[in-house]
C-alpha cells in the first residue's frame, strides 16, 4: 500500500475537483503548508467591532432606555451588530473557501483539525464573530511549525483565555486575590492537560490541575492590550506540575516553559499522533502508524510537518478501504469541489446562500458552525455523524443544493460519478446516477453515496 | 442487479414509496409497557446545592457567601431556587421532587466529558471505548421494542441511548423530501453499507411520520400555549421545541425519550447562569406536562447531571467541579413533593475531600428503582446488566 493520488485527494485533501489536478506525491501535499494562507480574515486585534466596542455599544443602548437618546443609541448599537454579523458571515465563507479554493486542501484540513483540537466557543453574541480570529492568529500560522509553538499561541490568545475562563482566575494569595477575595478558576489548566496535551487518560492528578492553575495565574486579557500578563494576579510561590517545579521568580517565562514541557511530554506525542491519524486514516488507527508518528514527534520535539510526513509515508495511511466518514463540513466542502465551485464563488456568496446552503444544513447534519458541545470539540468517531437526522440533512442537501451552487448548470450525472469519485465509484452508484429520473437526483445520489460520504 | 432487473422491481412496486423496504412503516406493535420514561441530561454539572438549597444546615450560609438568596421554602430544611417557582404547583401536587447527595461512581478527576460518559454508560468506570448506554441496555432486556420505542432528540449524540437496541434520533428541524424513484435508488446505493442503510431508512421513516403529524402538532402547539401554566414559557426556544417534539412522540407509540439541556457549568457569576439554565429546565418540564395531557399521569422524567459542584462558592461568584449533587425528577408516575436521600451535612469534615458535597447514594439507584417499580424489571437484570456494579439497596420511595 503506497501513495495513491485519488486517495490522497479524498483522504488527506478536501476532495476531488475538476479545477485541479490530483496530487502526485506526498511532498505535494506537504508543500501546500508553505504556500501561504488562502482567504484570510483579520486577527483579534484588528477586527471591528472589537468585543469591547460591541459591549460598550450594548451598554450605552441599555442605559439610554427611557431617555430621549434611545432611538439614536439603539440605531448605533444596531450598526455595530450588523458589522459584527457581516464579519461573522464573511468568516464562515472564508472558512469554507479555504477548502474549496485550495489546490488539494491538505492545509485547510489541518487548520480545521487543529481549530477543533483547540476548540474555542463563543460564550455570547459579542464574541460570536471573534472565534475565527482565534483560528487566524493562533492556529493557521502554526500548522507547519512545532506543536509547542501552537500550544503557546493558543494558550495566550484572548479568545482561549476568555473561553476557558483564565481571565477570571486569580491567585488566592496574589495581590489582587487578597484585595478582592477572589480565587482560582481551573478550567484552562484542566483542559490543557486533559484535551490539549496529555489526553484524558494521561498521568496527571487533581493536584497537577490545581498547581498548573496556580502557575497559569497572571495570563489574562484586557481590551486595550489584548493578551496581557498581569503579575498582580499571579499566585506567589513555586508550583509543581508532573513532578517539575516552576519557580515564581521567572514570571511569564516559567509559564511558557511549563507549556513547552507539556508539549514535549511523551504522552502528548502519543495523544497527538493518535488524534491526527484518527482524523485522517481511521477511527482506530493501526498501532504501528501511531508509533511511527509518535516517534517522529518525540525525535523532532513536535515538528508537525515531520509528523504529517511520517503519516503520509506509512503504508497503513493508504489502505484502500475507506474507514472514515466525512464530517458535515467536509461533506459540504468536498461536494462543492466536486461540482467545480470556485473558492471565490464561495467567498462571495450572499447572506441568504450562506444561511441556506451552509449554516442551516450544517446544523441539521449535526455540526453547527463553531458550536460543538464543549471544549472537546466534534466527535472523532465516524459513526457519530451517521444518524437518521444527520442523513436526512445530507440527503436533502445533496438533492437540492447542487442546483443552486452551479446556477442551474448541473453536470451530467453519468459524468459526475467519475468527477466526484474517480475510481471509487461502485457499480450501484454508476447505475443509480444513470437511472435517476432527473439530473438533480442523479447528482444527489452520487453525493449521498457511501463512496462519497466516506474517506 | 442490472438496470433491467432494477426497473422491473421499481415497476412492480408501482413506484409506491410505502412498499419500499426503506420506508416500511415500523411495526405498530404496542410497546410492552405504558409508562413514559424521559431522561434529561443536564450537561455541564448542575449545582444541586443551589437548586434544592439546604438552608437548615448550619454551614450552608458560611459556604455560600453571595449565592442562595431569595429561596422559596419547601420543607423548612430545603428551599427552592426562585427560578423554579413555575414548578411549585407541581411540587405541591406531588409531581416534582429531587434526590440529594447523589453521584455516579466517578471520582476525583472531575472532567465533564468523562463524567457524562460514566453517567450515560451507567457503569462503574470508563473503558475508553464506551459504546452503549444504560437506557439502551434497559431496552435490550425487554422484548417487543420497535424502532419508535425510544427517541434521542436533538443535535447531540447521546451515549445513553446508543447500543444494540434500536433507538431513533431526531432533531425537530430536519426534513426530507424525496421522489419515490430517488428513494428506491438511494436504497440501492446504500444496500452494501449497513451503517448508511440503517440511518437513511430511519431518516425517511421519521421524516414521513413527522410530516404526517405536523398538522396535528401545529394545532396542539397553539392549544398548549393557551394553557395558563405555560404563560412564562418561550414558545420558539430550542428546548421548548425539543420538549414539544418529545411530547408528540410520547403521546404516540414512543415510550422513552432522552435529550440534553446545556448551560450548567457555572464557574463564573452563577446567579445569572443558573437562572437561565433552570428557566430552560422549568420550561421543558412544563411543556412536557402540558403536551402529554393525560399521559403525564403515566410519565416519569429524570433529570441527571454528571456531578455536583464545590460546596464552597469560588472567587468569581460561581462554583467549580465537585462530586455529590442532585437529581431532579417530575411526572405523575413519581412520588414528588420530597427531597429524597440521606443528608451528609456540610461541616468541613463531612465534605468529600473537604471540598465537595459527600455523595450518600449512587445516583443510578433512582432510575434503577423506577425501572423496578414502574417497568417491572427485575433486580438481578438491573444490577448485573443495566447498571453493573450497582447495589440497589432499600427502596427510596421515588415511585408513589
Amino acid at each position: 500500500m503506497t501513495f495513491d493520488p485519488n486517495l490522497a485527494a479524498i483522504r488527506f485533501g478536501s476532495g476531488r475537483s475538476p479545477l485541479f489536478d490530483l496530487p502526485r506525491e506526498a511532498d505535494a501535499l506537504l508543500a501546500e503548508l508553505d504556500t501561504g494562507q488562502l482567504y484570510d480574515v483579520t486577527g483579534f486585534g484588528d477586527t471591528r467591532p472589537s468585543m469591547a466596542e460591541f459591549q460598550a455599544a450594548a451598554k450605552v443602548a441599555r442605559a439610554a432606555r427611557g431617555t430621549d437618546a434611545l432611538d439614536a443609541e439603539e440605531a448605533a448599537f444596531r450598526e455595530v451588530r450588523v458589522a459584527a454579523n457581516t464579519f461573522y458571515y464573511g468568516a464562515v465563507r472564508s472558512g469554507l473557501a479555504r477548502h474549496v479554493g485550495a489546490e488539494f486542501g491538505f492545509a485547510a484540513r489541518l487548520e480545521t483539525f487543529w481549530a477543533d483540537h483547540f476548540t474555542v466557543i463563543a460564550r455570547n453574541v459579542a464574541q460570536r464573530h471573534m472565534v475565527s480570529t482565534f483560528v487566524q492568529d493562533a492556529i493557521r500560522p502554526h500548522i507547519h511549525g512545532s506543536f509547542s509553538q501552537m500550544l503557546k499561541a493558543v494558550a495566550t490568545h484572548p479568545m482561549m483565555l476568555i473561553y476557558l475562563e483564565q481571565t477570571r482566575s486569580v491567585g488566592p494569595e496574589s495581590i489582587q486575590g487578597k484585595r478582592l477575595k477572589c480565587g482560582l478558576n481551573e478550567n484552562l489548566a484542566r483542559e490543557m492537560l486533559e484535551l490539549h496535551t496529555l489526553g484524558v487518560g494521561g498521568p496527571y492528578s487533581q493536584t497537577d490541575v490545581t498547581e498548573l492553575a496556580e502557575l497559569l495565574t497572571g495570563l489574562t486579557y484586557r481590551a486595550k492590550d489584548g493578551f496581557y500578563y498581569n503579575p498582580r494576579l499571579a499566585e506567589p510561590g513555586a508550583e509543581t506540575v508532573l513532578g517539575v517545579t516552576y519557580d515564581e521568580a521567572d514570571g511569564i517565562a516559567n509559564i511558557l516553559t511549563a507549556m513547552d514541557d507539556l508539549a514535549s511530554h511523551p504522552q502528548t506525542a502519543e495523544h497527538i499522533a493518535r488524534k491526527i491519524a484518527a482524523e485522517f486514516v481511521a477511527d482506530e488507527p493501526d498501532p504501528d502508524l501511531i508509533d511511527a508518528m509518535k516517534e517522529a514527534f518525540v525525535a523532532t520535539d513536535g515538528d508537525l510537518p515531520t509528523v504529517y510526513g511520517t503519516m503520509l509515508d506509512h503504508p497503513a495511511a493508504w489502505a484502500p478501504k475507506l474507514q472514515k466518514v466525512k464530517s458535515p463540513l467536509r461533506f459540504i466542502t468536498s461536494s462543492m469541489r466536486a461540482l467545480g465551485v470556485t473558492g471565490d464563488a464561495v467567498a462571495q456568496a450572499d447572506g441568504r446562500k450562506t444561511r441556506e446552503l451552509i449554516l442551516g444544513p450544517l446544523r441539521v447534519m449535526g455540526q453547527p458552525w463553531e458550536k460543538p458541545n464543549g471544549p472537546d470539540g466534534w466527535p472523532d468517531e465516524s459513526a457519530a455523524w451517521v444518524s437518521a437526522q444527520g442523513m436526512a440533512g445530507r440527503i436533502s442537501w445533496a438533492m437540492s443544493a447542487p442546483r443552486v451552487l452551479t446556477d442551474g448548470q448541473l453536470p451530467d450525472p453519468r459524468v459526475f460519478v467519475e468527477t466526484a469519485l474517480g475510481g471509487l465509484a461502485s457499480q450501484d452508484v454508476i447505475f443509480a446516477a444513470s437511472a435517476a429520473e432527473a439530473r438533480p437526483d442523479g447528482v444527489g445520489l452520487v453525493l449521498a453515496s457511501p463512496a462519497f460520504q466516506r474517506s | 442487479m442490472d438496470r433491467r432487473q432494477f426497473m422491473t422491481r421499481v415497476a412492480a412496486l408501482g413506484c409506491s414509496a410505502a412498499a419500499s423496504p426503506l420506508v416500511t412503516p415500523v411495526a405498530l406493535a404496542s410497546a410492552p409497557w405504558d409508562t413514559r420514561l424521559v431522561v434529561v441530561i443536564l450537561r455541564g454539572a448542575m449545582d444541586g446545592l443551589d437548586v434544592f438549597r439546604p438552608h437548615g444546615d448550619p454551614d450552608f450560609a458560611r459556604l455560600r457567601k453571595t449565592l442562595g438568596q431569595d429561596s422559596l421554602d419547601l420543607t423548612g430544611f430545603y428551599g427552592l431556587h426562585p427560578a423554579l417557582e413555575p414548578l411549585l404547583p407541581l411540587w405541591h401536587a406531588g409531581e416534582f421532587g429531587a434526590a440529594n447527595a447523589v453521584s455516579t461512581p466517578y471520582r476525583d478527576k472531575r472532567s465533564h466529558f468523562d463524567g457524562q460518559d460514566i453517567l450515560e454508560a451507567g457503569k462503574p468506570g470508563l473503558t475508553g471505548a464506551e459504546n452503549d448506554g444504560w437506557l439502551n441496555r434497559m431496552m435490550q432486556s425487554i422484548s417487543g421494542i420497535t424502532g419508535q420505542t425510544a427517541f434521542a432528540i436533538g443535535r447531540d449524540q447521546q451515549l445513553i441511548l446508543t447500543g444494540a437496541a434500536p433507538a431513533a434520533r431526531w432533531s425537530p428541524e430536519a426534513a426530507l423530501d424525496l421522489s419515490p424513484q430517488a428513494q428506491s435508488l438511494l436504497e440501492l446505493v446504500y444496500s452494501n453499507d449497513p451503517l448508511f442503510a440503517t440511518a437513511s431508512a430511519q431518516a425517511i421513516e421519521i421524516a414521513k411520520s413527522v410530516e404526517m403529524a405536523a398538522e396535528d402538532d401545529a394545532a396542539d402547539a397553539d392549544m398548549m400555549m393557551a394553557d395558563p401554566m405555560m404563560s412564562g414559557v418561550r414558545a420558539n426556544a430550542e428546548h421548548v421545541q425539543l420538549a414539544e417534539f418529545a411530547a408528540a412522540r410520547l403521546r404516540d407509540e414512543t415510550r422513552i425519550a432522552s435529550f440534553s439541556i446545556n448551560g450548567w457549568d457555572t464557574h463564573l457569576r452563577q446567579e445569572g447562569g443558573l437562572k437561565t439554565a433552570l428557566g430552560r429546565l422549568s420550561d421543558t418540564i412544563l411543556t412536557l406536562r402540558t403536551g402529554l395531557g393525560p399521559v403525564w399521569e403515566k410519565t416519569a422524567v429524570l433529570c441527571l447531571t454528571e456531578f455536583g459542584r464545590t460546596a464552597h462558592e469560588n472567587g468569581t461568584r460561581g462554583t467549580d467541579h465537585g462530586t455529590g449533587g442532585a437529581m431532579i425528577y417530575a411526572g405523575g408516575a413519581l412520588n414528588g413533593g420530597h427531597v429524597l436521600g440521606e443528608w451528609p451535612g456540610l461541616a468541613e469534615a463531612d465534605l468529600y475531600n473537604r471540598r465537595d458535597l459527600m455523595p450518600t447514594r449512587d445516583v443510578r439507584a433512582y432510575p434503577a428503582w423506577v425501572m423496578h417499580d414502574v417497568l417491572g424489571i427485575n433486580r438481578t437484570t438491573i444490577e448485573l446488566s443495566i447498571f453493573p456494579g450497582l447495589e440497589m439497596g432499600r427502596n427510596p420511595g421515588i415511585v408513589g
